[in-house]
């Protein structure tokens, strides 16, 4: 922590000057301020402002806006336990109440000696290995009782974190069905390679990645555009739960005017439930950023972006190696693979807490140093992206299958899967299941039969595709996997019989409250009404009022919500109400009206102050 | 003589401009659409979704929608009267409003929309969120229990006077306004009593000193007519209307 002005400044010059001093980078320099200082002290903030040239309360504003980020002092260790329901359902509840026992924390606030700060945060992307935490950034996953209590000796001999043994960090990949995609044989290259020869076929000799003047020469663009049609051809749909077409968006883009173009990877895997991403860039990055490559030499980008969510950090520094090696093969940077003008090179930038930036306008936002709200759209990223140009941004497992159609062609992959959904799927499989971990299946696979395939017993229901995706229960197993039928981001978390289904309802409000970005009056409010009204018919003050509520909001926040996280943030608990009603009503006080507030309760702080509770000091219609 | 393009509006015929919104296209041909972040003067952001329409049968917000891709808008229908009568009420659930004793009372957009739409219950649990007023500024008072977030001062203060007096700060339901000082108070600023963003608040939060109570209530502005006849006394209208 800085102890003066003097010490400080130095170190605030350090990263920006490593940033260029470019404003745009702000999110990524106040994510190393804080990594430098535990927090970001307000000297800190106005220094930034001062030397980005940017106002003081923009500064604040973005700094207030991601979770990870702190204007207020933090302790020496900053413990976030990861509180998807998978995480719950695992005992993480406990966990975290023997920890802040144990160093005398409170959740949510500093301890007093400044030493411990404990809190939860959104899925962490470890739902197979959970209960998971961060600590100052870094990802534990696996706790028990043992390990907890041994996090807690080392955090109370103040051991830092980087000596803390290595085996608490181990993350496991846990691939439990490989297909196509986890089961790969490419090598570095292979793909760039099989586009360049894909137009050599053509007989163009540049690659025109710049647009430039050399697409005036009959058949120069013919490379670029050859692989522009093996997408197409693919029918490749994105794989980040919105399922746009992949070539119609790489097209567009390659069709709109522009100063230049910009791809895009978005690696922000927030939906909690999933972790497929993690997976893919931990043992796949090489077959990634050849995607990324071959998006470029496509659309004719020559820079482009990793958006690498904030849990993630720790896949920091080994994506960057990657990224050295790349260049150092020449499969990035100049005349890549010695084709001239196919330039190309890859940032990455990370995020710092926020779920709505996995929407692709708000991504960019974040990428631009700002507040991660959803733009307006129209216009959309295609036209107007990053600084305002043309920008696709596609999913991580979207950019590895364009990789692997960019070597074997499109018709092979639309030969797998279903009619509208070619190729594969990987799941992201968690909860009542015997091996939790990934499955990648050709679409059309039956729920059944990834229930089977994972050991699952006793199922009540699944959630597909996380919070904002749809809840099935025991009559729908025989669906499928597909655009057609269910389609899905990755997500699929089982609930045995034991479950109560109102309480993953609940925690998935909390999710959604908790990652509005505040920008539109129906999700602000209504997604924190919505947690107010699951919180009492939890408590048991509930009314056949309060389910009628709900239904009140959902309709508000389908009509009139900014954006998808709106629309779909009372979906968990409409889902679960329909095919598990008696799971709320059983919760419910009476069926048509009651107190908001229990009357006698209110009186229970003036009772212990004076020392009374005799029976005048009750309210007789208590219950 | 060229004719303007046009979409209809409720079924009438709304004429507009290359560039314009749904909303300045409406406003400009004496069409009131329900409106509160939404000022002439600033760039629309559509955050308040009280103006939400069909347009071509898409939910939108009327003035961020551009008018070129609109060919039937609805507006005037129960459905979405319905669902402005319920972001009034969230809005008046969100902070701490207490008409009576409000300076802005009479004066207030958030108040008259209210009863424009036919408001006549609270509609949801209060949330009595925690806000400190800011009293720093021998000249300005910031009363933030009264903010609605409609970001116009923000805009009011970048766009005409070339400030960065407020800001927001936090996300979710925690999204509150901040001014532009580490101190966090008002006095800190470059601001001046003589800004538009002074003059812009819709609500009661940005309020000038010893001024208070100047007009009685009973004779204040949404007291003699209500909002949607003042909106459309206000929209900028084309000088020349020569397409009859």
């Amino acid at each position: 922590m800085p102890d003066t002005q003097d010490e400080l400044e130095p170190r605030v010059r350090r990263i920006i000057s490593r940033w260029g001093h470019d404003p745009g980078a702000l999110v990524q320099v106040l994510r190393e301020v804080q990594e430098e200082f535990g927090y970001l002290p307000g000297p800190a903030l106005t220094l930034v402002a001062r030397l980005l040239r940017i106002p003081y309360s923009r500064a604040k504003g973005v700094a207030s806006f991601y979770s990870f980020l702190s204007d207020e002092p933090l302790g020496a260790y900053r413990v976030l336990f990861s509180d998807n329901i998978t995480d719950r359902m695992a005992g993480s509840e406990s966990l975290l109440e023997a920890m802040c026992y144990r160093l005398w924390a409170e959740p949510g606030k500093v301890s007093p000696d400044g030493l411990v700060s404990v809190a939860r945060t959104s899925c962490t992307g470890m739902c197979d290995q959970g209960p998971a935490l961060l600590v100052n950034g870094r990802a534990i996953p696996s706790l028990t009782s043992e390990r907890v209590e041994h996090l807690c000796e080392l955090i109370l001999a103040r051991t830092p974190v980087d000596e803390w043994p290595a085996e608490f960090f181990a993350v496991h990949d846990n691939v439990r069905r490989a297909g196509i995609l986890l089961g790969h044989t490419q090598q570095p290259g292979d793909a760039i390679r099989a586009a360049l020869q894909r137009g050599a076929a053509g007989w163009s000799e540049h690659a025109a990645n710049e647009r430039s003047w050399r697409e005036a020469y009959v058949g120069a663009a013919q490379g670029p555009i050859a692989t522009l049609e093996e997408i197409k051809r693919s029918n490749l749909r994105g794989r980040g739960g919105a399922g746009f077409t992949t070539g119609v968006k790489w097209e567009a883009c390659r069709q709109a005017t522009g100063l230049t173009r910009f791809v895009v990877c978005n690696a922000d895997e927030g939906e909690p439930g999933t972790f497929k991403d993690r997976v893919l860039l931990t043992s796949h990055a090489d077959l990634v950023f050849e995607g990324m490559t071959i998006a470029a030499y496509a659309i004719g980008a020559s820079l482009g972006f990793l958006y690498l969510r904030g849990e993630y950090r720790y896949l920091l520094e080994p994506l960057e190696a990657t990224l050295q090696h790349r260049r150092a093969a020449n499969l990035l940077g100049n005349g890549i693979c010695g084709q001239p003008g196919f330039d190309f090179d890859i940032r990455i930038h990370v995020g710092a807490g926020s779920y709505v930036c996995g929407e692709e306008s708000a991504l960019i936002e974040s990428l631009e140093g700002k507040r991660g709200v959803p733009r307006n759209r129209p216009p959309y990223p295609v036209t107007n992206g990053y600084k305002q140009q043309p920008t696709i941004v596609n999913n991580v497992e979207t950019l590895c299958a364009t990789a692997l159609i960019a070597v074997r062609g499109g018709d092979w992959y639309r030969s797998l899967g279903t009619l509208k959904s070619s190729g594969t799927k990987i799941l992201s499989v968690a909860g009542d299941v015997a091996r939790p971990g990934l499955y990648e299946y050709p679409f059309g696979v039956t729920l059944r039969q990834v229930l089977e395939d994972c050991g699952a017993a006793g199922t009540q229901a699944i959630q597909i595709s996380g919070p904002s995706g749809v809840c099935v229960d025991a009559t729908e197993f025989g669906r499928r996997i597909a655009f057609e039928d269910l389609p899905t981001a990755g997500a699929f978390t089982v609930f045995d019989a034991s479950r109560d289904m109102f309480d993953v309802a609940h925690n998935y409000a909390q999710f959604f409250a908790h990652e509005s970005c505040g920008f539109c009056t129906p999700c602000r409010v209504g997604t924190s009404m919505l947690v107010a009204s699951m919180d009492k018919i939890r408590a048991g003050n509930g009314t056949q009022h309060d389910v009628g509520e709900i239904d009140r909001l959902n309709k508000v926040l389908l009509m009139s919500a900014h954006c998808g996280l709106g629309h779909t943030a009372c979906n968990p608990v409409l889902d679960t109400l329909k095919r598990f009603r008696p799971a709320y009503e059983r919760k419910l006080r009476s069926l048509d009206f009651a107190p908001a507030f229990d009357l006698d309760g209110a009186l229970h702080r003036a009772r212990k102050m004076t020392g009374r509770d005799d029976a005048d000091a009750h309210l007789e219609a208590h219950p | 003589m060229n004719e303007r393009p046009s979409f209809l509006l409720d079924g009438d015929e709304v004429p507009f401009d290359p560039g314009q919104t749904v909303m300045q296209a409406a406003l400009a041909a004496g069409r009131y659409i329900p409106h509160l972040c939404y000022h002439p003067e600033f760039t629309p952001h559509g955050s308040c979704k009280l103006c939400t329409a069909r347009v071509n049968g898409r939910l939108m917000a009327a003035c961020t929608t551009p008018a070129g891709i609109a060919t039937e808008v609805e507006s005037e229908t129960e459905e979405l009267n319905d669902l402005r009568r319920t972001l009034v009420q969230m809005l008046f659930a969100e902070g701490n409003h207490f008409c009576p004793s409000c300076e802005r009372s009479g004066n207030c957009v958030l108040q008259a929309l209210g009863y424009d739409l036919g408001v006549m219950t609270a509609g949801f649990r209060h949330l009595f969120p925690d806000r400190p007023v800011d009293a720093s500024h021998p000249e300005i008072l910031l009363d933030f229990n009264r903010c609605i977030l409609c970001e116009l001062c923000v805009r009011a203060a970048r766009e005409v006077d070339g400030k960065h007096v407020f800001s927001l700060a936090g996300r979710g339901i925690g999204k509150h306004l901040i001014v532009n000082a580490e101190s966090g108070r008002l006095v800190d600023t470059d601001v001046k009593v003589t800004d538009k963003a002074v003059e812009v608040c819709p609500v009661g939060v940005i309020l000038r000193k010893r001024v208070g109570f100047a007009t009685p209530i009973g004779a204040r502005r949404y007291d003699q007519s209500p909002i949607s006849a003042q909106a459309l006394a206000d929209a900028p209208r084309p000088l020349e209307r020569n397409h009859d």
